[in-house]
């Protein structure tokens, strides 16, 4: 069996089953790797990766999510929907308290989702659909819709919604209050120290709300900048967990196959990142929908996958990821074909045009995709001259629409309505801003299609929208769609249940512990 | 030398603020600005929510505004707050500080001695097999990109024999102290200080060679040896003592580069310094805190560079302090 195909299936055995019937133990450290270093640890105020990777632990949301995306309680004990789909009342867990002993309650919630609204992007997006929101008692919040949404009880997880103190953050600077740098959450594991440029160390909350969690003791998180260091550190048995993207790809194969090693490619189904090429839709050769369906059949993905991801992942078929709802494979398909994107060319009348192509300044395994899909563009006679800069300045190009392809990979978060249609409604061209309707796609058809599927009830008719916009999106082909990405968590097999639901390590390590 | 040290300092400080102010035009002409960098790690970006992040930020300030108030800052010492680690920057900054000068004056020592040592063995031995032998060890470390002879190291003294740490600046999680803690912190740090001290190395080596034997010509060492003294003596008292003059001006002109060098050095090795820091800034344009590192690093230089001229006069005494 070739080596790429036994990791992609000791990937999806998950390599977990025999560790479900085990009891837990109590006790230990795990040393995992941070990269690269967080700027600050207050989630309600930092996004990036790896504050939420660390974050996690320290701050909870009022739901997780299993990796059928189904909502697990979490702070919220139950919930409620009316029947009209526009009143969702959540019951808080009781005897809940903050690291500093606090209560917990509906005030908290109140008073996040104030500060949410103008620190955290993606929940402002999120909470623009709701009317109101009240507090009949402590431990109550009833949330009022504009109008159904359908992926509402999907925004609620702790990156997308964290609980903030209400009693360390009102009446405050938020951008300086001093709890941004020593913060204080409900989780399972408390802030202790970060000795800036080497390590996080967080402690078992020993008055956390599930009983008998966490079982770890401590967790260091180590920060080590470089990726062939990471793989050292590993293999020297300094750090015991490397998530998802630590090392670069070449060297899982080799990692995995260290003794006592598990490799799980679990933990990303809410995330569900999905990578392709912006293609500039407004100028040039690529406003005609033949050369970018060219495009489509011109880049050899399945060579992408196996060669440049080592296995990991899956091709994508269109807008959707496979794990999120409402996918569909039933849509116009881009097998690799080069004579057959040449000839779309000629149709076109393409003519040599110089096309610039952008590639993501994220590593080693980004900048290799970028030649591979260059020779594979001028392979059918495209003219491709590869623009090299780093992220903020190719974020600044792609803002200003400065571009005419550009790798970008984008996170889904289990619902099109929450992450896919964002990518292609009208509405959603602005100038200036990112991880929009960049290329500048304009579909009525489709704009319609992503606001009746957000609005729509029952599931059924949600599906039934979305299906057809993932047709009509492929047949467009407003974008290059590439991968399903992977990232495979590397641990060592004596940490258990390290991964538990769909949000993976970034949903903390209150179920992880340590075997023998 | 009172007057001349004076002199030197407000100098000094002169062109410190000509550096502040062209680093900050420099950085703003890069294209990407922190708001953007923000809303896009969040997922999601609308106007309204990059627009009140540049107003946290001052970035909707006109930038002759934006200079007046950041020089005001400097002037009065205050390096501003960087609003993507939500840290006052002199604190940021204060936290690496001591890591770097630790490995960049540890691999500063450790060039110059050994190149002042093997530049001394090469001339005194010049022709023979241990001058071509130190030449060519000397030429293979400057020529070796300093990652790729950190990563060899790494291979060889932790991967395969064991010996030293691969990465940090301690064993985290020891909770060493007193001496302990010390070796601990010197374990952690020869590797990075001699990948780093290697590379210079090899310059001082071959100027020290260069340098002696052209003073070895000179009448006065004639005129030593014709007085009969040992030759041991000549070559330390008369010979070593006027070729350094050009080793000494190197070094000062080295400082700024040693800094430069850290930054590769400080991310293979996980060393907690500001060069990380400042590589960070630069991707994620933290504005205040890469200028707060411009402004502390060229300061660094600044003063090694009045160490330089005040080292001149103890090398060389007929070297005057001209006031």
């Amino acid at each position: 069996m070739p080596k790429r195909v036994l990791l992609g299936a000791l990937l999806a055995c998950g390599l977990t089953a025999s560790t479900l019937a085990q009891e837990p133990r109590t006790g230990g450290v795990i040393n995992a790797v941070i990269q690269p270093e967080p700027p600050g640890l207050m989630l309600a105020q930092v996004q990036n990766g790896p504050t939420q990777m660390v974050s996690g632990n320290i701050f909870e949301g009022l739901l997780r999510y299993s990796p059928k995306l189904e909502p697990l309680p979490e702070l919220a004990e139950s919930w409620s929907v009316s029947e009209d789909a526009k009143t969702y009342t959540f019951k808080l867990r009781k005897g809940v308290t903050w690291h500093d002993g606090k209560p917990f309650t509906a005030a908290d919630v109140l008073f996040s989702m104030e500060m949410l609204k103008q620190t955290h992007a993606r929940a402002r997006t999120n909470l623009a659909q709701v009317d109101k929101i009240e507090t009949p008692d402590d431990y109550t919040v009833v949330f009022t819709l504009k109008q159904p949404f359908g992926p509402f009880l999907g925004i609620f997880e702790v990156g997308s919604m964290p609980m903030v103190p209400k009693h360390l953050y009102e009446g405050t600077d938020w951008k300086t209050n001093p709890y941004n740098n020593a913060p204080v959450g409900t989780g399972p594991f408390m802030f202790k120290e970060w000795q800036k440029g080497s390590f996080i160390r967080l402690v078992k909350n020993p008055n956390y709300h599930e009983k008998g969690k966490p079982y770890l003791d401590e967790i260091y998180w180590q920060i080590i900048p470089d990726a062939a260091a990471r793989s050292v550190a590993y293999e020297t048995g300094k750090v015991d967990v490397l998530p998802g993207g630590s090392v670069e790809n070449f060297d899982v194969p080799r990692l995995s196959k260290l003794k006592d090693t598990c490799v799980t490619g679990a933990g990303w189904e809410f995330f569900s990142p999905l990578a392709w090429l912006w293609l500039n839709n407004r100028q040039g050769p690529l406003a005609d929908k033949r050369v970018r369906q060219a495009i489509m059949y011109a880049i050899d993905r399945d060579f992408a996958k196996d060669v440049i991801w080592n296995g990991l992942g899956k091709v994508a078929t269109g807008p959707s990821a496979s794990t999120i709802k409402y996918y569909t494979d039933d849509v116009p398909k881009y097998p690799y074909d080069p004579a057959k994107a040449k000839a779309l060319l000629k149709e076109a009348g393409y003519k040599g045009e110089k096309i610039r192509l952008l590639p993501l300044a994220y590593g080693e395994t980004w900048q290799r995709w970028g030649e591979a899909v260059k020779q594979n563009l001028q392979d059918v006679g495209m003219n491709i001259e590869t623009i090299a800069t780093d992220v903020a300045g190719g974020n600044q190009k792609i803002g200003d629409w400065d571009y005419d392809i550009a790798f970008t990979y984008l996170y889904q978060y289990g619902d099109p309505a929450l992450g896919v249609g964002r990518n292609y409604i009208s509405s959603n061209i602005a100038k200036g801003q990112v991880f929009n309707n960049v290329e500048g796609y304009s579909n009525p058809e489709i704009d319609k299609l992503f606001a009746d599927g957000a609005t729509a009830t029952p599931d059924s008719k949600r599906k039934e929208i979305y299906e057809k916009a993932q047709k009509i999106l492929v047949e467009d082909a407003p974008v290059a769609w590439m991968l399903e990405l992977q990232f495979p968590t590397i641990t060592r097999c004596k940490v258990k249940n390290l991964i538990t639901t769909g949000i993976g390590v970034n949903d903390g390590f209150k179920d992880a512990w340590l075997d023998k | 030398m009172l007057s001349f040290v004076t002199q030197r300092i407000v100098k000094g400080v002169i062109v410190l603020l000509a550096i502040v102010v062209l680093n900050f035009f420099l950085i703003r002409l890069a294209p990407g600005d922190p708001a953007v960098v923000m809303a896009g790690e969040a997922g999601a970006s609308d106007q309204v929510f990059v627009k009140q992040l540049r107003e946290k930020f001052g970035l909707d300030k006109p930038l002759p505004e934006q200079l007046f108030i950041y020089v005001k800052g400097v002037v009065t010492l205050d390096l501003g707050f960087s609003f993507r680690q939500q840290a006052p920057v002199a604190k940021l900054i204060g936290e690496r500080l001591p890591a770097t000068l630790l490995l960049t004056l540890t691999a500063f020592a450790i060039s110059l001695m050994l190149g002042v040592l093997f530049g001394t063995f090469a001339a005194r031995f010049a022709g023979t097999f241990l001058d071509t032998a130190i030449t060519v060890f000397a030429l293979i470390f400057y020529a070796m990109p300093i990652f790729w002879v950190a990563l060899m190291g790494i291979l060889l003294f932790s991967v395969t024999m064991d010996w030293l740490p691969s990465f940090g600046y301690e064993t985290v999680g020891a909770n060493l102290t007193g001496l302990a803690h010390a070796v601990d912190v010197a374990k952690h740090l020869i590797m990075p200080a001699m990948t780093l001290g290697l590379f210079f190395m090899a310059t001082y080596t071959r100027m020290t060679r260069a340098s002696m034997l052209e003073v070895k010509r000179l009448d006065f060492v004639k005129t030593a040896r014709a007085k009969g003294l040992s030759d041991a003596v000549i070559q330390r008292r008369h010979v070593l003592r006027n070729a350094l003059l050009p080793v000494v001006t190197l070094a000062g002109v080295h400082s700024g580069t040693l800094i430069g060098g850290a930054v590769i050095t400080e991310t293979v090795f996980a060393w907690p310094g500001i060069g990380r820091l400042m590589y960070d800034a630069l991707l994620q344009r933290d504005y205040n805190l890469l200028l707060g590192v411009f402004v502390i690093c060229s300061a660094m230089v600044l003063i090694f560079n009045l160490i330089t001229d005040l080292v001149y006069r103890l090398v060389d005494p007929r070297i005057e302090f001209a006031s």
